[in-house]
């Protein structure tokens, strides 16, 4: 395996934009990021985006993401639709084959144009699910339900609330934060039982950018790269009755084999407030590891970038010192069906 | 350098305006048994799942991936959706290949598809963007002053679009699993044809299609012991450029100059007029033919039009261009780009029934999207380098 290391990261996000279009928004993270790589921008060797048509309501939504990257002369490049975590794992497996030594990663989405919980309803089988409307809140909060039933209570998800919020304060790029106590968010209403508003992601506008570059590119370039000692996606199945809601087989599964051990810090995405739990037992997290520093998804939640925004979160707490070994995740789909697993780590571990 | 990947096993579905027969997954599954059949393995010897399609508003699925994870048989495996346009068939099955020459797995599926009867395409493509003034008409409105640069720069007579029409059809009559099926096609037929955007006529140009194609793609250990002589990928490569911008030639793009230089570089190839025995290339309007014949670099800029007039691009002729029927015989959108490199490999293979091009040894797929601005494209061979 060649050596690959995230070597810069930025963000924004912001509740709406309303000046600004998805490419407008883009331009000053993509440059940002490239500008800390310092890797000149004609030096990339590949590019790799994330984003979802669906969020813009119109096809071919990271067409116009070239436009903020200067695609000419014209540049080795791809696109996945799904959050741009994906993206930096295809980015990261184009660098094994060892022909180029730098990429740029990046996501962006605008949730707050549509419905979003009902667009993502349209994530389900279409012929059976889909036209039932049931919308990603509602089907968070069934998997809410079977967690509780599994034996945990809504103080903890209150706790995970609360916690986030805090840690968000000092994330300019937060959406929520603050000082709420858990029993003060306990006292809150019910928006879908037994989901209160704070245990669901705020509407997010956003985009984010990573660089990642190889071997001695990243040294020369990083005092500190964020090198990624394992990476893994598994799926699991999509039909919500087949699955064990309350657990994660496929955040373990990857945890396993990405080598989730001795990280001081951990930045999951997860949505809603019951995942984080769900997810820290699937990675084996000890009550050591500080858990969404950032504030993580409920803080912010730039659909198509939360993932790949974990990763950098993560990674820059290592550029900068703060945590030796970290753990970053992603999720996709319908209550975790999807999950992603990046482990980074400074250069002494 | 990258490890050595091979395609061991190829398969599509019988591809029709419309498949009430089956839904999403049942046509994907139909393309992956038929590849998986051909690989002689079975759905567990799958390490990765990686899938592509055009917009996810041509069928209403959002993220599909999500939805066909059983059907793929991915539970407790990696599954990726690459989106890139039209190219994305293609550059799907560069992603998958991607997994082998980075060395992460040994065997991997790729699946690419379009039911575009569950949706309206055109209406799909032509959705005002916010903030911004809606330009075109679905495809042909964006291509057709493309096709009428080219004719006025390369002083091409007027019938070359037509001779494509009538020979990818004659093409497609012996491809069984092709869409149109035009028993009767002739030079009258398609000069006859309506005017849908001139110098378009409705013959010559694609069908909607409901089709899948998938292909079993493995390390080079695997496929040194396959079932079934494989096809070897000798160079893969992508290029992007932005859509629009003052001076930018959108009829001969420079991506797609520089994708075909860099996959010949990387299969050795010096001449490939010479080295490449045949290519099947993304044709969704017949024009594209001799335009992408020149883009590529087989005959200097002006003169592809002349290989189409002599006959030279037919299944018999001395550079045979989409044997298959090509994308004028077949389109489900996200699969043609897949359908393109899966021919380059049948042929290579050797498995290509009636339309096989004789000692095909060596052979050039190319898949390409947006507004002539994504291109994908890959080498293949009998030949392990």
């Amino acid at each position: 395996m060649i050596d690959v290391a995230v070597v810069s990261f930025a963000q924004w996000s912001a509740r709406e934009e309303l000046a600004r279009n998805e490419v407008e928004i883009l331009i000053p993270v993509v440059a940002e990021a490239i500008e800390r790589s310092g890797i000149g921008r004609k030096e990339i060797g590949f590019t790799v985006s994330g984003s979802c048509d669906y969020l813009a309501g119109a096809p071919f939504a990271f067409v116009t993401g070239l436009d903020a990257v200067g695609a000419w002369p014209p540049i080795r490049e791809s696109h996945v639709e799904m959050d741009g975590a994906w993206a930096l794992y295809e980015a990261w497996v184009r660098l094994q084959h060892g022909d180029i030594d730098s990429a740029l990663v990046y996501s962006f989405g605008k949730s707050s144009l549509g419905d979003l919980p009902i667009v993502l309803s349209q994530q389900l089988d279409p012929y059976y699910q889909a036209p039932l409307w049931l919308d990603s809140i509602s089907a968070a909060a069934l998997q809410a339900r079977a967690w509780l039933n599994a034996g945990h209570d809504e103080g903890e998800m209150a706790e995970v609330a609360a916690r986030s919020r805090r840690a968000a304060k000092d994330n300019p790029n937060a959406v929520v934060s603050g000082d709420q106590s858990a029993e003060a968010l306990l006292r809150e209403p019910f928006l879908v039982t037994p989901l209160r508003r704070h245990d669901c992601p705020p509407i997010s506008d956003g985009a984010v950018a990573v660089v990642l570059a190889a071997g001695d590119r990243a040294r020369e370039v990083c005092e500190r790269p964020a090198w990624i000692r394992g990476i893994d996606h598994r799926i699991e199945a999509h039909g919500l009755g087949v699955r064990e809601l309350a657990t994660s087989a496929s955040a373990r599964l990857a945890g396993e084999r990405a080598g989730v051990d001795g990280v001081d810090v951990a930045e999951l995405h997860a949505p809603f407030s019951h995942q984080d739990p769900i997810l820290r037992d699937a990675l084996g997290l000890s009550n050591g590891v500080d858990v969404n520093p950032s504030g993580g998804a409920l803080a912010a939640n730039v659909v198509m970038g939360a993932g790949l925004t974990r990763i950098g979160e993560a990674a820059s707490r290592i550029m900068d010192g703060r945590a030796a070994r970290a753990v970053a995740h992603a999720t996709s789909g319908p209550c975790l069906q999807h999950n992603l697993v990046c482990v980074l780590a400074g250069d002494a571990t | 350098m990258s490890e050595l990947c091979a395609v061991v096993g190829i398969g599509q579905t019988h591809h029709k305006s419309a498949r009430p027969d089956v839904s999403i997954a049942g046509l994907c599954r139909e393309a992956a048994t038929r590849a998986l059949e051909d690989a002689e393995m079975t759905w567990t010897d799958i390490d990765a799942v990686v899938i592509g399609k055009a917009p996810d508003m041509f069928e209403g699925v959002v993220m599909p991936e999500i939805y066909l994870a059983d059907a793929l048989g991915a539970v407790g495996k990696p599954m990726m959706r690459v989106h890139t346009a039209g190219s994305v068939g293609g550059s799907t099955a560069l992603v998958a290949a991607g997994l082998l020459q980075g060395g992460i797995h040994e065997r991997v599926l790729t699946v690419a598809f379009e039911k575009q009867s569950e949706a309206d395409a055109m209406w799909a493509l032509s959705r005002p963007m916010p903030f911004a003034p809606p330009t075109m008409a679905g495809a042909g409105g964006y291509f057709s002053p493309l096709i009428r640069a080219y004719i006025r720069r390369s002083d091409a007579p007027s019938n070359i679009g037509i001779l494509v029409a009538v020979k990818d059809r004659l093409n497609a009559l012996k491809n069984p699993y092709a869409h149109l099926r035009l028993e009767d096609i002739s030079i009258e037929k398609v000069e006859e044809s309506p005017m849908l955007w001139d110098p378009i006529r409705y013959l010559e140009t694609c069908p909607s299609s409901d089709g899948a194609c998938a292909m079993v793609l493995t390390s080079e250990a695997i496929g040194s012991r396959a079932a079934k002589p494989p096809a070897w990928v000798l160079g893969t490569a992508m290029r992007s450029e932005p859509t629009m911008f003052a001076g930018r030639d959108a009829v001969n793009p420079q991506a797609g100059k520089d994708c075909a230089a860099d996959v010949f570089a990387q299969a050795g190839i010096t001449n490939p007029r010479e080295q490449i025995d045949c290519i099947e290339m993304y044709v969704p309007f017949s024009w594209y033919e001799p335009m992408w014949l020149e883009n590529l670099g087989f005959v200097p800029d002006g003169e592809g039009w002349k290989m189409t007039e002599k006959g030279a691009t037919a299944l018999d002729g001395e550079l045979p261009v989409n044997m298959s029927g090509g994308v004028l015989s077949t389109n489900p959108i996200g699969a043609s780009g897949m359908l393109r490199f899966a021919e380059a490999a049948l042929q290579v293979r050797g498995q290509a029934g009636e339309h096989q091009v004789d000692g095909a040894r060596t052979a050039l797929g190319h898949a390409y999207g947006g507004g002539s601005q994504f291109f994908s494209m890959w080498v293949v061979s009998a030949d392990k380098p």
